[in-house]
């Protein structure tokens, strides 16, 4: 009986030795991701005893602040309650934390300091002290979407095409952040099931319906394969990829120019542009627009979504064999896109063809007012030649001043905008409207993106006229 | 060359360092986290404390040793002071996580060390084979104590599982008792039975099935394994068991192909259950993917999420005694304020992750070598054993202990979907380290007459 017992000890040698694998595996190799996992509320207990810095709007505005609640320990606060939810984040030791006060964790929590000025604290055994962060956020302009959205799902996002600056990040339906404190509402607002949580400004994504017509109109004219004066036939029913594509109210229209096509929003057109510049050619230009990966926004990768084509969670090249060019090309297709997405879009057109990295944050101010970080604009990719930015952008003129975007129109100031408007399983009468636009058309300050989910009509009625609001607010400044 | 029992003397020093130094480091540490404040402590009382606790400790462990010089003076003398570094890194974490529980475990351990002697002194003439004469009876009562929790009045209910009987004021897990007991009864039976089940056997495609009449009892074993899983709805337990029986089998046999089939019968049946049991359905889920958002958000993962998390924090030599993070302040509607465990059950089930959090990646394969050690010394006993019950019982007593060890931190580290199993002499929990002091007293028991000279064998 000795040899099995002997066998039986190497059993369990294997056995331990599996273990202690595993024990490996937790507590060295996947541990720094088991750290930075959403749901570990590990270190937030551990940081509850770190004054956090704030963080605070352009115009110093306190978004999010931590107020001492006795024993040596913090708790967060939200001055501006709901308002800024879904930008700023949140941060409770029970919940874990999102959004900016997630992104920006090492600095709010002092970790970020210089190595010298750590080492001073630990010498001097002082806890590390929070730095501020100071985003570009517009505090009236917010207040301004946050009102324009009550009562619809959508979101808002507006950027300075110069910079990329963030200046406002809306979505609804949202939640007041110091409401999570108490486990009951928390329980209720994560059980919502309309997603109150979720940023619809980044994470969601829609179809894009019309307004990626704007990125088709870049490529067939900064190809030089299209002039906006070139001309294709709008006849109703054309055969793309083999199946009639109608017009909007099966309007059939003979030979029309690019700029007629986009004022009009005639999906033929479109549909055949980009079926002539073919997958490939649409797949390079939404590279350079930034699709099919995650923005490069300063805030957490796994809490934003990737636009492109989707089959299912998943993003697929646009040069995938499933993927049916022509509908692609006039925002249909299995296109689901993020309003961050389209308001870079917007912003790449208005700053000349070159789109700006997204960025909330503009400054990092250690505990004694220095400043010890500046987020600098930075190019993050040349989409188009200036020509082909000045032609699209005379077309969206026109869009604005005779054709589906004229509720968007401010006296005094050029808009240059496109609608959009995605028809939902429901019928084509309840939709998802989009409106994307910046402004001044001749020098841009704003470029904007609304979209309003399940709305009964198009995107000109009810997403246009948020946006004029909007940029009107921000002009105003 | 020391005497088998002066270096079992010596192999106490250890775990009086350990206790001692332990519970030093833990005063040390809350005079640190609250300075002067709510724990009156200061570092003269402190180590004054933790000398006394150390102190009694070795004490008792000085008691269990002279019980088995007198007794057992042949026995292998690195078995206990194994058991004695295990029962004080448990006694230390126990004391570290909550001061009241380790104070009743202590108090357990005095029960258990009691029983340990005295299941030394009543064997000591004649050894184990007494335990043959009743192995029916210890069968029943094994099998009996395992449905015990599903009684009402008595049993309880905790994570679905039914683990626990109450008796006025005290709770008891009766799988600890069954596990020593079923043991002890497959020893006997498969002793008598080995020859027959290999010999009568056919075999068919290359393997060997035994006759029905020797293997029949054997699948009543196989039967009630998945009664109690059914009726407890625990599957560490069962687990525990089954693979003691299927090691018992192999060792009596030397056949692979029974515990293959037995496996094969096994695996089947928990599948079965895993499909039809909503508690370990959902065990299984939360073992698949632990950090699921959904699961972990309703509570079917969250115990086992927060124990990747709190073993991510320990890193390669762990944060150090009394760091690690168990508890933080919650606010009540009332402006109360309440501490909330974050790791749920550190005491019992969760303390290996604890350990890997403060002893980090060395300090919990340390332990496990420890326990490798321990099951190696029971194996050595069982290979010099001269009779087959003897073998067969030295092999089953160790290799149980190695499957409960593997099925609760297998549960931790995500090898296996979590149980309700306890760590053996560290975690909280009285039954467990009662019946694992009698257990290991066997082994003793085993090993003294292992050991002992032919001449002395036959002249006594």
């Amino acid at each position: 009986m000795n040899r099995p017992i002997i066998r039986l000890y190497g059993l369990v040698a294997l056995l331990f030795a599996l273990l202690i694998a595993f024990t490996s595996r937790w507590s060295v190799f996947e541990a720094s991701s088991l750290r930075h996992n959403g749901l570990n509320a590990r270190n937030l207990l551990e940081q509850q005893r770190i004054d956090r810095g704030p963080i605070v709007a352009r115009d110093g505005t306190v978004l999010a602040r931590s107020v001492p609640r006795g024993e040596g320990t913090f708790e967060r606060s939200y001055p501006q309650g709901g308002e800024f939810a879904q930008a700023v984040g949140y941060y409770f030791t029970s919940l874990g934390s999102v959004g900016l006060e997630r992104y920006r964790n090492a600095q709010l929590s002092g970790e970020g300091a210089s190595n010298l000025q750590t080492i001073l604290n630990q010498l001097q055994g002082k806890k590390p002290v929070g730095e501020k962060v100071v985003t570009s956020l517009d505090p009236a302009a917010q207040k301004v979407a946050n009102a324009a959205l009550v009562g619809h799902k959508g979101a808002v996002v507006a950027l300075d095409p110069r910079s990329g600056s963030v200046e406002v990040m809306a979505s609804s339906p949202g939640y007041d952040p110091s409401s999570l404190r108490s486990s009951a509402s928390a329980a209720a607002i994560k059980g919502d099931p309309s997603g109150r949580l979720i940023n619809r400004a980044t994470q969601f994504g829609y179809a894009p319906g019309s307004t990626f017509k704007v990125l088709t109109a870049t490529a067939a004219i900064d190809t030089g394969a299209f002039t906006r004066e070139s001309t294709v036939s709008g006849r109703n029913n054309v055969p793309i990829s083999g199946v009639p594509l109608k017009n909007d109210e099966n309007e059939s229209l003979g030979q029309i120019t690019l700029t007629q096509a986009l004022t009009k929003s005639v999906n033929t057109v479109w549909a055949q542009v980009a079926e002539r510049l073919g997958k490939r050619t649409l797949a390079r230009y939404m590279d350079r627009f930034g699709f099919n990966r995650k923005p490069e926004l300063d805030y957490p990768a796994d809490e934003m979504s990737a636009s492109g084509e989707h089959e299912g969670e998943r993003v697929i090249p646009p040069t995938s064999p499933s993927v049916d060019v022509g509908r692609m090309g006039i925002g249909q297709d299995k296109l689901e896109v993020t309003p961050l997405q389209m308001a870079e879009v917007a912003a790449a057109v208005g700053n000349r063809g070159r789109l700006m990295v997204p960025h909330m944050t503009q400054r990092i101010v250690d505990s004694e007012g220095r400043t010890v970080e500046r987020v600098a604009p930075r190019v993050q990719s040349v989409v188009m030649k200036p020509s082909t930015a000045a032609a699209v952008t005379a077309m969206m003129e026109a869009v604005v001043n005779e054709g589906t975007g004229t509720s968007a129109q401010i006296p005094g100031v050029q808009v240059a905008g496109k609608t959009g408007t995605a028809e939902t399983q429901i019928g084509n009468t309840i939709n998802n409207v989009w409106f994307i636009a910046f402004a001044p058309a001749a020098n841009p300050r704003v470029a904007i993106a609304v979209t309003l989910q399940g709305v009964p009509g198009q995107g000109a009625a009810f997403a246009a006229p948020v946006a004029r609001e909007v940029i009107e607010r921000l002009l105003h400044d | 060359m020391l005497s088998p029992r002066n270096r079992e003397l010596l192999g106490l020093i250890p775990s009086a360092l350990l206790v001692t130094g332990g519970f030093t480091a833990i005063f040390i540490q809350a005079e640190n986290n609250s300075p002067g404040a709510s724990t009156n402590l200061t570092l003269n009382h402190a180590s004054s404390v933790s000398l006394a606790y150390g102190a009694l400790f070795l004490g008792l462990c000085l008691a269990a040793h002279l019980v088995i010089r007198f007794a057992l003076p042949y026995a292998d003398p690195y078995l206990f002071p194994l058991v004695a570094v295990l029962a004080s890194v448990g006694i230390v974490m126990v004391y570290r996580i909550e001061p009241v529980l380790a104070r009743q475990q202590a108090q357990w351990m005095i029960v258990g060390l009691l029983l340990f002697a005295g299941t030394i002194v009543t064997l000591r003439k004649h050894g184990v084979g007494v335990l043959e004469r009743y192995r029916y009876t210890i069968a029943a009562v094994g099998i009996g104590m395992t449905v015990l929790p599903r009684l009402p009045g008595i049993g309880e209910q905790v994570n679905g599982a039914y683990l626990d009987i109450h008796l006025g004021s005290i709770s008891f897990q009766p799988a600890e008792l069954s596990k020593v007991a079923i043991v002890i009864f497959l020893a006997s039976y498969l002793r008598d039975n080995r020859q027959i089940l290999v010999t009568a056997g056919r075999r068919v495609l290359g393997l060997t099935i035994p006759p029905m009449k020797q293997f029949g009892p054997m699948l009543i074993v196989w039967g009630a394994a998945m009664a109690t899983l059914l009726l407890t709805r625990e599957l560490g337990t069962s687990l525990m068991f089954y693979g003691a029986f299927l090691a018992l089998l192999y060792v009596a046999t030397g056949r692979f192909s029974f515990p293959l089939i037995g496996l094969v019968l096994f695996a089947l049946g928990a599948w079965f259950v895993a499909g039809h049991v909503g508690h370990v359905h959902a065990r299984v889920l939360a073992w698949e993917d632990p950090l699921n958002h959904r699961l972990f958000e309703s509570g079917t993962s969250y115990q086992l999420g927060q124990s990747l998390f709190a073993q991510a924090d320990g890193g390669v030599l762990g944060t150090g005694f009394d760091q690690s993070l168990l508890r933080y302040p919650v606010e009540l509607a009332n402006h109360q304020i309440v501490h909330r465990s974050i790791l749920p059950v550190p005491e019992s089930d969760m303390i290996y992750a604890v350990i890997v959090n403060e002893m980090g990646l060395a300090g919990a394969s340390g332990l496990l070598l420890v326990y490798l050690l321990l099951v190696a010394r029971g194996l050595k006993t069982a290979i010099l054993a001269r009779d087959s019950f003897s073998k067969l019982l030295a092999s089953g007593l160790s290799f149980v202990i190695a499957m409960q060890v593997f099925v609760i931190v297998g549960g931790v580290t995500d090898v296996i979907p979590l149980t309700g199993v306890t760590l053996p002499f560290v975690a909280y929990g009285g039954s467990s380290v009662v019946m694992n002091f009698v257990l290991v007293a066997l082994l003793l028991v085993v090993s003294d007459r292992a050991r002992r000279p032919y001449a002395r064998l036959t002249g006594s």
